[in-house]
């Protein structure tokens, strides 16, 4: 094998791997609103505002006690939660029994929810980029490949590295949750039949808040592991969200393992993307293949879509 | 004279006698904006309240207007062009609606509404990097024809009037029912013999065409313009619905009362509060949505309803008949 080929190789092993490894963040994001578009029917455009307190509690956590960014999960999924549960409880909730003239009230009151979110933000930390400067931040983990007689130097970035691995170990956690305890057998009986679920005796009502918090702290989640890598920013949300439904609709509504596949495909999809097309256009493959997904496989790659 | 010309006369004279009375331009400034706003959330209004189809992609309509004329006038045309170029931006994104209306029809509901916001996504990232045409992401810079803001406002109002005024039209005459229909029940207008995707299309293009309009107008007032200015999703796309949600969707003046009431608010808070103001038009239309989910007009309209339906059943000749 020649050195160019080699060369090559490397290139394209390379790419996949940063593909994946971002796609496992991109998973997390998008089991969020998968749980919550498919329980719930509710598309919500506040999912990437979410993230964005998610980052800016560990940054606070960071900057005034020194909390590192992975200890601080601990504070910031229960913290996701409560906001999640309390959005949906007090906003959401009261809107989805009116009636209006626009089906899509609902929507518009997490536009509204994004808005507030992502100005609070500017207003208290202002619209500069902050960081969470991690020792580890940069920190590469090497692994050589003797490939043909060639050696192949692959990279691991440490961070994204946790971060994939803590997004697997929580998709799988979500897994179990869902198919093996009471509250989650309760969450796919809601998603699937919302009255039949109610005649049943299960509180629906309660179920979409805890369904609401729970995708709030998925996605929190992604920003804390994100927050060493990342720079933080109030309006960082937005593409944030384009991106979580882009998932969602790749993987199928309230489809988990479908949420996980399409976060893979779309990391990978950018990374790929990027390198050999183009980078100016990185982001509109993502919408490119959204638009042709739901046209020609409405239920998502995986066909199905069910919790 | 009825008493609705009086009531719509009698305050168009005093908007357009405005401009003689006061020069300040600080005030003339906003009201140029109310009224584009009002542009917008009126051809907005139009899909998406009337013909009840959603849009969350309504910047790809606006920044495609304003860069057709742009390119138009840095094709080497003179700057007065660009006024009467209002037109090109227009057709530009009645063109544009075709295409999009092609693809997004196929689906309903919210995925419609996702499907218009992806691809106005992409075209905003093909205006940043299609660099020999649109100037990549330094923008195009352009000298107003005219130094005067009197003279935008003029425009500006004119082609307020004529938006509402069309809008009105369209909503009086058949073509209007046949949104009502596709919006209330899109099977039942179609087993009624209403061929929904054309009726949705031609709403999609009158409504494009306006937002085309005035996406030009942006471009002529503002002077400059760049891919992250007209194709925003949240600070166009979002808005529009957001300004006709809060006056009322589906009421023909409620988008422009919301309209006003965003430029009031947005531009108040900016003064005192700086970035980070619009926080208080979040809360406004949370609290708008909780306890006025038709907007503000919307419930205005349906108190007025209540009310009559009320005096209806007290008199007894009704409740005889």
């Amino acid at each position: 094998m020649t050195p160019q080929l080699a060369g090559q190789i490397e290139l394209f092993l390379q790419v996949v791997i940063a593909g994946i490894l971002l796609g496992g963040l991109y998973s997390l994001i998008g089991l969020g609103m998968s749980l919550i578009m498919g329980v719930m029917r509710i598309i919500n455009l506040a999912h990437g505002e979410l993230m964005m307190v998610a980052m800016y509690i560990t940054y606070l956590a960071f900057s005034l006690v020194h909390v590192d960014p992975y200890v601080s999960l601990f504070i910031v999924l229960p913290a996701l939660f409560l906001i999640g549960a309390g959005l949906q409880k007090y906003l959401i909730t009261p809107v989805m029994d009116v009636e209006s003239v626009l089906p899509q009230n609902q929507v518009l009151l997490t536009v509204g929810i994004g808005i507030v979110l992502s100005n609070l933000a500017q207003l208290i930390f202002s619209a500069d980029y902050m960081s969470v400067p991690v020792s580890y931040a940069s920190k590469t983990i090497y692994w050589d490949v003797n490939v043909g007689g060639q050696t192949i130097s692959l990279s691991f970035n440490f961070p994204f590295l946790v971060a994939f691995a803590i997004a697997i170990g929580l998709g799988a956690a979500l897994f179990l949750f869902l198919g093996k305890t009471d509250i989650g057998r309760m969450i796919r009986a809601t998603a699937q039949d919302k009255r039949a679920a109610a005649i049943m005796g299960i509180n629906t009502k309660r179920i979409t808040y805890i369904t609401f918090g729970l995708g709030a702290a998925l996605v929190g989640a992604a920003g804390t592991l994100l927050a060493p890598v990342y720079y933080i920013y109030p309006a960082i949300g937005g593409p944030f969200t384009s991106k979580a439904f882009i998932i969602t609709v790749l993987g199928g509504m309230g489809n988990i393992a479908g949420a996980v596949l399409g976060g893979l495909v779309l990391g990978l999809g950018e990374s790929l993307g990027s390198v050999y097309i183009s980078l100016g256009y990185k982001d509109a493959f993502g919408f490119v293949i959204f638009v042709l997904v739901l046209i020609f496989l409405p239920k998502g790659l995986l066909g199905k879509s069910s919790v | 004279m009825t008493k609705k010309a009086v009531f719509l006369v009698v305050p168009a004279l005093l908007v357009l006698i405005f401009p003689l009375a006061f020069e300040n331009p600080y005030i003339l400034h906003m009201l140029i904006l109310s009224m584009l706003w009002i542009v917008l959330g009126v051809s907005w209004n139009l899909l998406g309240g009337f013909t009840g189809q959603v849009s969350y992609g309504h910047a790809a309509f606006f920044g495609t207007g304003a860069y057709a004329t742009a390119i138009l006038v840095k094709s080497g045309q003179p700057p007065a062009t660009a006024w009467w170029g209002l037109l090109v931006g227009g057709l530009a994104a009645a063109l544009l609606a075709t295409f999009i209306g092609w693809i997004c029809f196929r689906l309903r509901g919210p995925y419609f509404s996702l499907s218009v916001l992806a691809l106005s996504e992409v075209l905003r990232l093909v205006a940043l990097n299609w660099k020999e045409v649109t100037n990549g992401a330094e923008g195009i810079l352009f000298l107003p024809a005219f130094n005067d803001k009197g003279a935008y406002y003029y425009i500006i109002f004119a082609i307020a009037a004529i938006t509402i005024f069309a809008v009105h039209r369209v909503m009086k005459s058949k073509l209007g029912f046949y949104f009502l229909a596709i919006r209330e029940d899109q099977d039942a207008a179609e087993s009624l013999g209403i061929d929904t995707t054309k009726y949705k299309l031609i709403s999609l293009m009158i409504s494009a065409f306006f937002t085309g309009v005035a996406g030009s107008f942006y471009m002529n007032y503002m002077g400059f313009i760049d891919p992250g200015i007209v194709f925003d999703l949240s600070k166009i796309s979002i808005m529009m619905i957001l300004v006709t949600m809060l006056g009322g969707a589906a009421t023909l003046w409620g988008p422009a009362l919301g309209a006003v009431i965003y430029i009031l608010v947005s531009e108040g808070f900016r003064v005192y509060v700086g970035s980070g103001h619009l926080v208080f038009f979040g809360v406004l239309i949370i609290v708008i949505i909780l306890f006025f989910p038709n907007g503000i007009v919307g419930s205005i309209l349906e108190a007025k309803g209540r009310r009559d339906r009320r005096t209806d059943n007290k008199d007894p000749k009704q409740v005889a008949a």
